[in-house]
């Protein structure tokens, strides 16, 4: 369970130093677009000296490798020998992507007895969002990040910022996702100085059914896991439900406030409790 | 001998002894200078000299309100030079990198003593290589008020730029071509200087609300410029977009919410960076959502504190300095936006002081020590680079006094063994917020208390010190020069370290 993913890039020292203090959920060391291609065996270099010799960690480490066809995917995929990468983001994914990453993985795990590295898929190609509900069933795959700059790019439209022209793209992601119990992550808005253009498009986000977003900066983390965070009023009404399960013990159906709490209402006020737990709310 | 913030300080000198100190001395106040029956209008800084007799060994002040825009400094400085005095005291409030007509001074050996509040660029690089053949004193803005009110510094003439002035000698800075707003920092100059002469490019019939008081002056004299008013503006005046200070400010602002200071009627001050800039904001955003509102904010006053002032989050500002052009207007324009001279603001024998009335300040530190001493005088290799302005004035008074800073600054950790100069004594330090960790002061236990169940990351100063190391590795420790080539003065008067040659 996660909010927010941030992007770091690998070849960027003090960023990288810092890592553990930013309050993203996790981490994206990014090898690939933010990474020059001169600068590809520099950033790999310094984020693999990070994760050998770093104190602490972010609480998730992913790690986006550059993409199957180029020629540094290979090393980048090495870094999981270092043991403190949580993901591999997969630019890119096809099944076809997916299914040489899961070969490459599963021998080097086995050459070097490691545990199972997940994969974050990153659905940024029209081939991509149409494989989706493939490309969510696969075993590796806990989440599935959309990548909508990329996406727009291939189908030769432009990001606006209401989001429609992204609208269909998400609703694959979110349903191939809440359909696998996976994760869905939404595309980072990359206008960083605009914190309610920010707002609104996480709520969009959220409204239609994303768990997670992933961000470009730091400074955008605060609305992220604020927005995609229960808000007070939804924990207040949670606990109640809750207490009013625990009164009618027994009952399939009771009343709370005259409307109906059953079933989906009560897992829905279990989900709210687990994630303001898992994120030291009240 | 040694001071009790374990510092060397000559036998000659009043050795620090602990920042409650000043309670047992008693206010010395030297008379006023005599109120003017007249004022003398005067074309240029030469007839000044002329006329009031300025020669070798006087000691000459300014105030800074003009900051790295200010004009008046380099002219006195040309005059100097022309008519070669020698063995001038500098009694500037400040000196600004603009200000390079004292080097050459110093060089020449026209100027070689200086007291001055808080100096960085070519002169601070001149003094910190040994250039200046007598002594720097560093005092802070309170103590250079109570200096100058016991007599301690003996003004001989006081050249104060003045942006308007009216027929009667009076002065205002709050608008002109050349406004920089309040000018609280020369009053003590014009009250107990021996001539006081305002340096102004506008003279107008009468000033309705006048800051300089026209019975203490004794000359005007008009030039065509006094200064650049856009060379006032301080540090930023946009947030800082750097993820760890924004990390650190917003850290900050939680842990005053959790303290619960941000409260109907509190204070604050903090300094004008980046980072400060950004606490500032988080803290509107609380006193907004939670319906706050505070009696005042003080300290040299920016575009921030303006706005929450319009936007009645704050009753009033006590601005002894303005540092943008947004403050100047508000002053200019706002009733509430009101002026304090340096003694209101942080004398420690003035009664009622503002900095007495603060809940809270939050503040910078170049290097902090295991004992919470601060040095913001000197950088970690020794050259000076700023200095303790109000810093050591606020910490002592406000109820709560935080630094923030991130733990690393260009790869060099900011907590050190011992700082390179203690600006203010660890005692007046409660709170160290950075990126990694919290430290507070073993003796606030009041603090430790209150936070003690809060999710807050509580660790030890010496915590932070191992954690930054593990990162940076063991800094070599940098060894001082023998040669001192000036002291910090504490707000009461006694010395609380040495500044050695680079």
């Amino acid at each position: 369970m996660f909010r927010s993913l941030l992007f770091i890039p690998g070849n960027n020292p003090s960023m990288i130093q810092n890592a553990d203090v930013f309050n993203s959920d996790g981490i994206i060391f990014d090898l690939e677009d933010s990474v020059d291609i001169n600068e590809k065996d520099n950033a790999r270099n310094l984020v693999n000296n990070y994760l050998s010799s770093a104190n602490n960690y972010p609480s998730l480490v992913v790690l986006r490798v550059n993409p199957i066809d180029t020629e540094f995917f290979k090393k980048d995929i090495e870094l999981i020998k270092t043991k403190k990468i949580n993901y591999i983001l997969l630019p890119k994914t096809t099944m076809d992507a997916l299914n040489v990453l899961e070969e490459m993985l599963y021998d080097i795990e086995v050459k070097f007895d490691l545990d199972t590295v997940k994969v974050i898929a990153l659905v940024e190609s029209a081939k991509s969002i149409i494989q989706i509900f493939k490309i969510a069933k696969h075993c590796r795959v806990e989440a599935i990040l959309l990548g909508a700059e990329d996406l727009c790019n291939d189908l030769e439209i432009d990001r606006s910022n209401e989001g429609n022209e992204i609208l269909f793209a998400r609703s694959r992601v979110i349903y191939a996702c809440a359909s696998n119990n996976i994760i869905s992550i939404d595309t980072p808005n990359t206008n960083i100085d605009d914190e309610l253009l920010l707002r609104e498009d996480c709520l969009n986000a959220k409204n239609l059914g994303m768990k997670a977003k992933s961000s470009i900066h730091p400074s955008q983390l605060e609305i992220i896991n604020e927005v995609f965070s229960p808000s007070k009023k939804e924990i207040i009404w949670a606990k109640r439900v809750l207490e009013a399960v625990e009164k009618n013990i027994g009952k399939g159906a009771f009343s709370l406030d005259g409307k109906m709490i059953d079933k989906p209402i009560i897992l829905k006020a279990q989900k709210i409790i687990q994630k303001a737990n898992k994120y030291n709310m009240e | 001998m040694i001071n009790s913030v374990n510092r060397f300080i000559p036998d000659n000198l009043i050795a620090y002894q602990g920042s409650d100190e000043y309670k047992n001395k008693k206010r010395i106040l030297i008379d006023k200078k005599q109120k003017q029956l007249k004022t003398v209008f005067l074309n240029s800084i030469e007839e000044a000299f002329d006329l009031y007799n300025i020669k070798s060994e006087m000691c000459l002040s300014f105030h800074h309100h003009l900051r790295n825009g200010d004009f008046v400094i380099q002219k006195v400085c040309e005059v100097i030079k022309e008519r070669d005095l020698k063995n001038l005291h500098f009694a500037p409030s400040s000196i600004f990198p603009s200000y390079t007509n004292i080097v050459d001074l110093i060089k020449t050996g026209n100027i070689t003593d200086i007291h001055t509040n808080y100096l960085n660029g070519p002169v601070a690089k001149t003094i910190s290589e040994g250039n200046l053949s007598g002594k720097l004193i560093m005092n802070t803005h309170g103590g250079r008020a109570r200096l100058i009110e016991s007599g301690d510094l003996k003004i001989n003439i006081a050249f104060i730029a003045c942006p308007v002035v009216d027929k009667l000698g009076n002065g205002t800075g709050s608008y002109g071509k050349s406004a920089c707003g309040t000018l609280g920092y020369a009053i003590s100059d014009l009250e107990y200087a021996d001539v006081v002469i305002l340096v102004t490019d506008t003279i107008v019939e009468k000033i309705e609300h006048k800051q300089i008081d026209g019975s203490y002056v004794d000359a005007v004299i008009q030039i065509n410029q006094i200064g650049d008013s856009n060379g006032i503006i301080s540090g930023t005046t946009k947030l800082t977009k750097d993820p760890i200070g924004l990390k650190i400010a917003k850290e900050c602002s939680m842990i005053l919410k959790e303290l619960g200071v941000i409260k109907n009627g509190f204070s604050m001050q903090t300094g004008a960076g980046k980072t400060s800039l950004a606490v500032v904001k988080y803290i509107r955003d609380i006193m907004i959502e939670d319906g706050i509102k505070g009696s005042f904010a003080s300290g040299g006053i920016t575009a921030s504190y303006v706005q929450m002032l319009e936007e009645n989050l704050f009753d009033k500002l006590y601005d002894v300095q303005c540092f943008d052009l947004e403050a100047v207007e508000s002053y200019h324009k706002n009733k509430n936006h009101l002026a304090m001279s340096a003694s209101q603001y942080g004398n420690p024998f003035e009664n009622n002081t503002v900095a007495s009335r603060l809940s809270f300040v939050v503040l910078g530190a170049a290097e902090i020590d295991l004992d919470f001493n601060v040095n913001v005088t000197t950088d970690s290799m020794g050259y000076l680079i700023g200095g303790s302005g109000g810093h050591a004035d606020i910490a002592h008074e406000a109820d709560l006094t935080i630094v923030i800073s991130p733990l690393i600054k260009s790869r060099i950790p900011l907590i050190k063994d011992e700082v390179m100069t203690v600006t203010t004594p660890g005692c007046d330090i409660d709170m160290l917020i950075t990126e990694r960790g919290i430290a507070i002061n073993p003796n606030r236990l009041d603090l430790l208390e209150k936070l003690k169940n809060s999710h807050f990351p509580l660790v030890s100063i010496k915590e932070l010190y191992d954690i930054t190391h593990k990162i940076t590795g063991v800094p070599k420790k940098i060894l001082k020069s023998s040669e001192i080539i000036g002291y910090v003065e504490y707000r009461d008067g006694s010395f609380i370290d040495c500044i050695y040659k680079i």
